[in-house]
């Protein structure tokens, strides 16, 4: 047997995945075979990608060229340590997602199980081939599969027009920035007509072609990832689509945008300018305080969770423009720490926000139910999924232990040394960002709090809810696999630094490992001991160690009684599940301080009103000021168009004869 | 490497901790009934409540989860590392390195995150309103506290309280003023973080002004006495916060056991004089609305930006 590169194990699991998904559509009526054979086998495969991707991070970068495509345009694949930390990425939460949605897709749910099947494991191979991809053909082809791919899987249940209208939105904004990728492409390759990678990064550009190189990718990349203001798919898309499609959606194919804008920015332009990075940098503050803010007023607890990825897309994006910020300026060390806060918010957010999603899948099927309104109490009922979740919300809120905090972390630390830029303004207002950061934290701990303690946390506020089960045995399974990695990434950052650091390494020429090196395993500091440290295992030794020690005491040297009554709540008597605060009402302090950030709509009922009605409408100035302008006038120009279009053939031939005739005259010799 | 006298005197730090958060607690009580013409309740009335509770029986709704139960642990655990984490007595400390002062911040904010499910996991109306309230200071408070850390840590080129303490104590004295401001702004951040007035009342059950006891109205008992020896612990280690930040002087550097004896006075002194003082600031201010707390906090955040603007335009040569 010929030894076999990493790389090709990697397209050999990309084939399997194809098969396997060939498989489903072969044999689309049974049931008990695609979700109990075929989804635990694409799930083992994804875990095989990750650990072959885990295991070629450091090495020498591998090359492949596969004949297939156009003649003369083979596609050519690629693997160095860049796209291996995304496709560790890939595998490992993608391994958890499927083994969940082995025991989430039910039969008799809009699209047939067969054509999920393929669907769902084309979405995953198109990913992986996504970050292989070393020429640009290859790239827009296996990007245009995903966008193709992940559009049926969200109109899984196409029945419903809402669905449909999420569906088209996602479609539509994905092609304009796919669009935007083709011409950054375009851009960095120049006249030579060679889309290679590597022609691109030989290929030596102007500041004013690579800006626009860059900001053409920004673009294009920040449509797919939900950057402002081209983030309107998303919050649409996610909650439309089945939940382990969106935690897919949300935790690994934002990445890839992420991987893409990292590629062109650091890699293929070859050139960084500083005001790249601020533009980054603003636009990323922007969208993290947009998300953040959104997401605390949702009531869906799908399109909260998916205001959240645009936070977290927001704090990547920031991440990546300080990285820039720094790089211009040859300051690579504090460009890698800002970096490595990149890939590791990459990771902490593919494992907790695909983590939340899944829950929310969990509590769907057990109540049919997305409206917080409609929810409550259900860590009584479903007590697994209840207290995975909550690993979720604590690293969704960047709090210690867990991984969210790790990547804020080492955000806020680049930050500090945001002082030390050669510039005379710089200087003084990168440092204020880092309060925005701070704010966005904060504001997503009120947004996790309001998920979990309205989901999970107190009376049921529908009697119907006394029904729901638990979570199955294989959903259990893709949970707390993910709710591992969620730890794992909290207690073990100098671990997974070093195993990440040849990245930024081949990104920037240096890394953090060095540094890290010197301390013990169980201790994260970045530059310097006397700097700043961190020993999340401490925190969590000292935590557990103080509940288990502090009950024992109690109980040893009083008692451990316990009687049960009615809640007290003052006094008040006629306790009913309505008194508790609605999501409105929760998100109501947010609506109130950050009201201009809101298009909002209220009309309250007066006193004497018969059938008081309660309304509250919260649209987004972007759809109101940038999308409706482009629609209409995309429908003007097409009322125009229609005048020309008469409906009568010898019009239409007359047309053509005249577009002749002018081409005679403009293509004369 | 830990030593076995560095264990000591972290676990002399943290006993001193436990001990010492519920007389602050009494301290400023007696302070504040002095002012306001009242008799004084006892200095030690805090530990008999504690004794008190925890002999009671506990008594919980019907529809209270596990989680319920263990958060007061939790919480307990997390302002019991914090108190571990901040220098009290020395800088030389086997926790220092675990955790700085952004990770301090985030100790604090698990903290806050539990004890506000814990209040919405019974499912009253004033449970949730509690909960609500929590985070909401809480979002205000923490980008300002943030700022105070920065400016502090731009100072010594570091955010590890250790250092700072070391940078600021046992070095040339100098004046900054960026840290005028941002002490200022510490002290309103405080106020609100460990609901006093003007932000919250420690003393009230009116309903409509409740923060900190909304969400704690449905404990009793030993989960009672956790929560309330957690808040005492969180006021201490806020002081102790301050005071390493902006009056760091009498902390000692080792962590033999003369050295820290004999910093033991001096941070009884100061924290008799910040607990007089925060005493004085509840008495001569009233309770203000809750949507007066936004205004109050982005006042405290403009004054911790405008400390780190002052650092960076007028202290670039220190």
């Amino acid at each position: 047997m010929p030894h076999l590169l990493s790389i090709d194990l990697l397209l050999i699991a990309a084939c399997a995945w194809l098969v396997i998904g060939l498989a489903g559509l072969a044999a689309p009526r049974k049931f008990a075979f695609i979700s109990r054979f075929l989804f635990p086998a694409g799930a083992a495969i994804a875990f095989g990608v990750g650990v072959v991707a885990l295991g070629s991070l450091g090495k020498a970068p591998e090359t492949a060229v596969l004949a297939i495509g156009l003649p003369n345009l083979p596609f050519h694949l690629r693997l160095d340590n860049l796209n291996a930390v995304f496709a560790m990425l890939l595998g490992f939460a993608s391994a958890g997602i499927s083994i969940y949605g082995a025991g989430y897709f039910r039969k008799g749910e809009g699209t047939a199980p067969g054509l999920l099947c393929l669907e769902y494991h084309l979405f995953l191979a198109s990913m992986l081939m996504v970050l292989l991809a070393d020429d640009g053909y290859a790239f827009m082809v296996a990007w245009e599969t995903m966008a193709l791919s992940s559009f049926f899987l969200v109109t899984t249940d196409h029945r419903h027009a809402e669905i449909r209208r999420a569906g088209y939105l996602y479609l539509l904004i994905a092609h304009v920035g796919a669009i935007a990728i083709l011409l950054s492409f375009a851009v960095m390759t120049g006249s030579a007509g060679d889309y290679t990678f590597a022609a691109m990064r030989a290929h030596q550009l102007s500041p004013f072609w690579a800006s626009v190189a860059y900001l053409l990718a920004l673009l294009g990349f920040g449509a797919k990832a939900g950057l402002v203001p081209v983030h309107v798919w998303l919050p649409e898309a996610h909650p439309a689509a089945p939940s382990p499609v969106s935690a897919m959606m949300s935790g690994v194919m934002l990445k890839t945008a992420i991987y893409g804008l990292l590629r062109v920015s650091f890699d293929l332009v070859g050139t960084t300018l500083w005001w790249w990075g601020v533009v980054a940098m603003a636009v990323g503050l922007i969208t993290a305080l947009f998300g953040v803010l959104y997401s605390t007023l949702q009531s869906d607890m799908k399109r909260l969770l998916a205001y959240s990825s645009i936070e977290n897309i927001g704090l990547l994006a920031v991440g990546i423009g300080l990285a820039l910020i720094f790089h211009a300026y040859g300051m690579n060390v504090l460009a890698a720490l800002a970096l490595t806060a990149v890939f590791y918010h990459c990771l902490a957010h593919a494992g907790f926000k695909s983590l939340l999603f899944l829950c929310t899948g969990s509590v769907l099927h057990a109540t049919k139910e997305r409206s917080l309104g409609k929810l409550g109490g259900l860590i009584h009922r479903m007590p697994w999924v209840a207290w995975l979740a909550l690993a979720g919300v604590i690293a969704g809120s960047g709090l210690p232990p867990l991984s969210g905090f790790v990547s804020e972390w080492l955000l806020l630390q680049g930050f500090l040394f945001s002082p030390g830029l050669p510039h005379p303004w710089l200087n003084m207002v990168v440092p204020v960002a880092a309060a925005v950061i701070a704010l966005v934290a904060a504001l997503a701990g009120f947004a996790m709090v309001k998920f979990y303690g309205i989901v999970f946390l107190g009376q049921m506020r529908e009697p119907a809810l006394k029904d729901a089960h638990d979570a199955g045995l294989l959903e259990r399974i893709g949970l707390v696999w993910l709710a591992i990695i969620t730890l794992l990434l909290g207690v073990l950052p100098s671990t997974v630094i070093s195993a990440i650091d040849a990245a930024t390494r081949q990104l920037l020429g240096t890394g953090l490992a060095d540094k890290m090196h010197e301390h013990g395993w169980w201790m994260l500091a970045p530059i310097s001991a006397d700097r700043a440290s961190y020993q999340p295992l401490i925190f969590l030794v000292t935590i557990v160690l103080s509940v288990l020690i502090g009950r024992q005491l109690v109980r040893r040297f009083y008692h451990g009684r316990l009687r049960r009554t009615r809640a007290w709540d003052c006094g008040y008597y006629f306790q009913s599940p309505r008194a508790q605060d609605t999501a409105e009402g929760f998100g109501q302090p947010i609506r109130r301080i950050f009201g201009p950030a809101f298009r909002m709509e209220r009309h309250l009922p007066s006193i004497r009103d018969e059938r008081p009605v309660y309304l509250v409408k919260i649209e987004d100035h972007f759809w109101h000021w940038i999308y409706l302008p482009v629609a209409r006038l995309a429908e003007a120009v097409s009322g125009l168009i229609v005048r020309v279009q008469g409906g009568r053939i010898a019009i239409y031939l007359l047309y053509s004869f005249l577009t002749l005739i002018v081409l005679l005259l403009v293509a004369r010799p | 490497m830990i030593s076995v006298s560095g264990i000591f005197a972290q676990l002399f730090a943290i006993a001193l901790a436990l001990v010492l958060a519920p007389l602050l607690t009494g301290w400023i009580n007696q302070c504040r009934a002095w002012l306001q013409s009242r008799t004084a309740p006892p200095l030690l009335q805090p530990y008999y409540m504690l004794h008190k509770l925890f002999h009671k029986d506990v008594v919980i709704a019907h529809g209270a989860s596990a989680l319920f139960r263990f958060a007061p642990f939790i919480v307990f655990g997390c302002m019991l590392l914090a108190a571990g984490i901040v220098p009290t007595l020395s800088t030389d400390l086997p926790f220092a390195p675990a955790a700085d002062t952004i990770a301090l911040v985030g100790v604090f904010g698990l903290a806050r995150i539990f004890i506000s499910l814990a209040a919405m996991d019974v499912g009253t109306s004033f449970g949730t309103l509690g909960g609500r309230r929590e985070m909401l200071i809480g979002f205000l408070a923490e980008p300002a506290l943030l700022m105070v850390i920065f400016t502090t840590a731009m100072i010594s080129h570091s955010t590890s309280v250790a250092t700072i303490v070391e940078t600021l104590a046992h070095r040339d004295f100098v004046i900054y003023p960026s840290l005028a401001f941002a002490g200022i702004a510490f002290t309103f951040i405080s106020l609100a973080e460990n609901a006093r007035v003007p932000v919250d009342n420690p003393a009230t059950h009116l309903e409509l002004t409740m923060i900190h006891e909304a969400m704690i109205l449905e404990y009793s008992g030993r989960h009672l006495a956790l929560i309330e020896w957690a808040s005492s612990l969180k006021l201490y280690t806020y002081s102790c916060l301050g005071l390493a930040l902006f009056f760091p002087w009498g902390i000692a550097g080792g962590d033999s056991f003369p050295a820290l004896v004999a910093a033991i006075p001096l941070l009884l002194l100061k924290l008799a004089i910040g607990g007089a003082v925060l005493a004085v600031i509840e008495t001569a201010n009233a309770k203000m609305r809750i949507f007066r707390a936004p205004e109050f906090l982005s006042t405290a955040f403009l004054l911790a930006v405008l400390g780190l603007l002052v650092r960076l335009l007028l202290e670039t040569h220190v």
